[in-house]
């Protein structure tokens, strides 16, 4: 999962919340809680890295929270909010 | 809906409310070529107050900038609003989701076809019997060969999988395999839901709620179903029955939305804490209202009371609390139960005897917009088939 190229499913909306937020998929009418900020952080910061690895690093997520962030996102990736990148990514540094 | 992390603390944070509500109803209109027993809004007549087209496009604009992802469109049935189409259109223009109830008496084949090519639309048929005896009886003489004329200019015009909503009631709980293949057999998907006192339902509902065993059936059926089967979590009372056999949760949310994640709009702009309650005690405004619904859904008084921590009154000593949550607040309210009360079908037991002890004058629906019912007039010519059996 770490060397996934991932980004939010162009079909799905984020709507920021208190505990993180909503994330609304248009197509398959799935709603899923992103329930913590991080993950929300990581989630929009996908598609400006090559992979989630990157994406943990850029985002200052400490290695020993990387297990929790990979299984969470790979939730993500098997119920299509996620996807994977189309484009490559913008070097975001 | 499901969740990537605790759902507990995060069930908690949502009765907290959020900023916009996750989903709300919009009841177009209070007309209806129908007039089911259970009727939520006791619909029939349309009521001359009904927002407008401008102002129901102004809801949707501000319903888009608060990101509310979809709206559930009701009635009345809804396609009987002229400007129907319109304002579906516009909705899903501005990013709004639609799900939308109807009876299906307004789908014909050029319809159908319509509806088929709009994205981000959802239609429910509304079906309470797999046979026509069984559903007649509570949605009306006809009824069932519209639903299922419907359904076939849906499967005709290629539309998908359409939902068909069935109310749960004691006279069709045994028919719940047979919906599923019902549904399965036009690549539709089932959604079942709870029966409740509100509206003319407030006069059926004891002849027609599920039995206390019958509330096993169901559970039951449900846990063995999972998220093949719609609910809209309208069965979350019926937990309390996974506590004792250790059999676990229904799929979904374990809580009450009412004014916290979800509220209803009705035709006339009013703004109730959700569909089952509309009656003065749960109004907290009008998207008429300075401020718009914005204004209603983080100002109003009421909701803020339903997001403060709620007592468990009655049902604090029993042992079922947390997996019912007390149960339907609109149930309670309409079948004369405190609110901290248990729910009227509470599994337990504790429902009959809070009954009995509510109230003479329980609380009426807020507005009756039933049609008058038809004078008897001359007899109708049926053609009679003498000597058929």
């Amino acid at each position: 999962m770490l060397d996934r190229r991932l980004a939010l499913h162009p079909r799905v909306a984020l709507r920021p919340e208190p505990f993180g937020a909503l994330a609304y998929h248009y197509d398959t009418r799935r709603l899923v809680f992103l329930k913590h900020p991080d993950v929300v952080r990581v989630v929009r910061a996908l598609s400006d890295h090559a992979t989630l690895a990157d994406t943990l690093v850029a985002c200052a997520i400490d290695e020993h929270r990387w297990p929790s962030f990979q299984s969470a996102l790979t939730s993500l990736y098997e119920s299509e909010m996620l996807c994977e990148q189309r484009r490559a990514p913008v070097d975001a540094g | 809906m499901s969740n990537a992390a605790h759902p507990s603390t995060l069930v908690e944070q949502l009765k907290g409310g959020l900023d916009a509500p996750i989903c709300l109803t919009w009841e177009l209109t209070y007309a209806c070529n129908l007039a089911c027993v259970h009727c939520l809004s006791s619909s029939g007549r349309r009521d001359s107050r009904e927002l407008t087209t401008a102002e129901a496009k102004a809801v949707l604009d501000e319903l888009h900038d608060l990101q509310v992802f979809y709206i559930n469109i009701g009635g009345g049935e809804p396609m009987i609003r002229r400007d129907f189409f319109e304002l579906v259109e516009y909705a899903i223009g501005r990013g709004i989701g639609v799900k939308f109830s109807t009876n299906g008496a307004f789908i014909d084949a050029a319809k159908a076809r319509r509806l088929a090519s709009m994205e981000y639309l959802d239609i429910q048929i509304s079906l309470d019997g797999v046979d026509a005896t069984t559903n007649d009886a509570v949605r009306g003489g006809g009824s069932h060969a519209t639903a299922i004329r419907a359904m076939g200019h849906l499967s005709d015009a290629g539309f998908g999988p359409f939902k068909i909503s069935v109310v749960v009631t004691r006279h069709n709980v045994d028919q719940l395999d047979e919906f599923k293949a019902l549904a399965d057999a036009y690549g539709a998907q089932l959604r079942v839901t709870r029966l409740r006192p509100s509206g003319r339902g407030a006069d059926s509902w004891h002849d027609l709620h599920p039995t206390n065993t019958q509330q096993r059936q169901i559970y039951d059926w449900l846990l063995a179903h999972g998220d093949d089967v719609l609910t809209g979590d309208s069965f979350f009372h019926l937990n309390a029955l996974g506590e004792e056999s250790d059999a676990g949760s229904l799929p979904g949310l374990n809580m009450c939305g009412a004014g916290r994640v979800v509220c209803l709009i009705d035709p006339i702009g009013d703004v109730y804490a959700c569909p089952f309650v509309i009656h003065d005690e749960f109004r907290a405004g009008s998207v008429r209202d300075d401020g718009g619904f914005g204004a209603v859904w983080t100002e109003s008084e009421l909701f803020a009371e339903l997001r403060r921590p709620q007592s468990a009154g009655a049902c604090a000593s029993c042992g079922s609390y947390d997996a019912c949550q007390g149960g339907c607040m609109a149930a309670k309210f309409f079948t004369g139960i405190p609110l901290d009360g248990p729910d009227p079908e509470c599994v337990v037991g504790h429902g009959e005897q809070a009954m009995r002890a509510a109230t003479a004058d329980l609380p009426r629906p807020a507005m009756d917009h039933s049609a008058p019912a038809r004078q008897p007039g001359p007899p109708e010519r049926v053609p009679v088939a003498i000597g058929r059996r």
